[in-house]
């Protein structure tokens, strides 16, 4: 199966992971040729639901897996296509990825990649979609617990919502680009259901300075925060893998302290700029400007160091 | 939803000893499609699922062009679209069947 994009005139690892297709962040991401598709496009594991409502399918329905190489270390990888129904899970897709983390357990990979993409649950199949998001923390819990680091990158143009927002809180690492963005009710969902005045979801700006990479970044939500390409996440995902902490009662516990203390120390905050603000940031103002380099050397100065515990 | 089939008969095959690749994404205006090397060298059979119905008469003509100009025989090429124009359907042709020549 030839299933690489057409090159583009940019080297692969400079291209944008923004603007690539599922495909081309597997091809750039991993060792070159070194990716083997599981279930691929020929095989037609189509959605049995969406001919129901007169949808159109796609042949991998959006989701992509395999094995492939990182450095030379055998990983597991999953890459959803933002652009087909938003990179929802339906049946075919959420199952997929249930199949791989269940194959880790047998293969034991370094990783297991997550490539997220996705607005949450395919409506249209929303109980096969719901179940696929249930069994996939389980099986990532599963492999975790086997020692396996289940690495998660956000840096796609559907971000990483609804049920994908579950699930990569449940991942090892997670590694968030500006375009980025990581939540689980969307600025849309929140705008229907609470008014414009809860959150207007055509103010970009609040967007992302409230579900983007650097807010997720600086709250301690993401681990790693990079530029957008495809070399920037291939490298944080090379330095996360051993970096993954331990999945054992310590780690939970210190999670759940952590997110005690933030709701804490957080809680009557209105806006992410105060949020930033106590966190030591002199600028707040300045954050969304700028560039990683800065960004990173701002991190370093803040007096709350590198935290395991999401 | 609309499903169109066309059968060509082509004058070559088209070169390379790929067995199948994959270009395009289903989203709107954008369509995949999906080539594999499984018949005769003189045949190449199409098999449309498009989400816009009523254009079966320009898939015809966007199709007809591509056999005249790629002669890809041998080639089964399944489409899934979701409304793509023309044009675009054009250029992801013509990039699967490059991808089908390439070593």
């Amino acid at each position: 199966m030839d299933w690489k994009p057409v090159t583009l005139s940019a080297a692969p690892l400079d291209q944008s992971w923004y603007e690539a297709s599922a495909r081309a962040r597997l091809a750039g991401l991993l060792d070159a040729d070194s990716f083997q598709e599981f279930i691929g496009p020929e095989q037609r594991m189509m959605s049995p639901h969406l001919p129901l409502f007169d949808l159109p399918r796609a042949f991998d329905d959006g989701m992509i897996v395999g094995q492939g190489l990182l450095e030379a270390q055998p990983v597991l990888a999953a890459a959803q296509e933002g652009r087909f129904m938003g990179g929802a899970f339906g049946e075919i897709h959420g199952a997929k990825l249930v199949g791989l983390l269940r194959a880790a357990l047998h293969l034991k990979p370094a990783a297991v990649l997550i490539l997220f993409d996705t607005g949450g649950v395919r409506l249209q199949e929303a109980n096969a979609g719901e179940t696929a998001i249930a069994e996939i923390m389980r099986a990532i819990a599963i492999a975790r617990a086997a020692g396996i680091p289940v690495i998660g990158l956000i840096g796609g143009r559907a971000g990483c919502y609804g049920g994908g927002g579950l699930v990569a809180g449940t991942c090892s690492r997670l590694v968030i680009s500006e375009g980025g963005r990581l939540s689980v009710s969307g600025p849309e969902v929140i705008e229907t259901n609470r008014g414009a005045e809860e959150f207007d979801s055509r103010d970009r700006a609040l967007v992302w300075r409230t579900m983007g990479g650097k807010h997720r970044r600086l709250l301690g939500a993401a681990d790693a925060f990079v530029d957008d390409t495809i070399g920037a996440f291939r490298a944080a995902a090379l330095a996360a893998i051993p970096a993954a902490p331990a999945f054992d009662l310590a780690t939970l516990e210190a999670e759940q302290a952590r997110l005690e203390a933030r709701l804490d120390r957080f809680g009557d905050c209105t806006d992410a700029t105060e949020i930033w603000g106590r966190l030591g940031v002199d600028d707040p103002t300045a954050v969304p400007g700028l560039t990683t380099e800065a960004f990173d050397a701002l991190l370093d100065r803040l007096p709350e160091g590198p935290h395991h515990a999401r | 939803m609309e499903k169109l089939s066309f059968r060509h008969t082509t004058q070559k095959a088209l070169p390379g000893a790929k067995a199948s690749a994959i270009t395009g994404v289903v989203a709107s205006g954008n369509l995949e499609v999906l080539l594999e090397r499984n018949l005769a060298p003189d045949t190449c059979a199409f098999e449309i699922d498009t989400a816009v119905n009523g254009y079966a008469e320009v898939w015809a003509a966007v199709v007809a062009d591509f056999v005249a100009r790629r002669q890809p025989g041998g080639l089964t090429i399944t489409i899934n679209d979701g409304g793509a124009r023309p044009d675009t359907v054009s250029l992801r042709l013509a990039q699967g069947a490059r991808l089908m020549e390439m070593p």
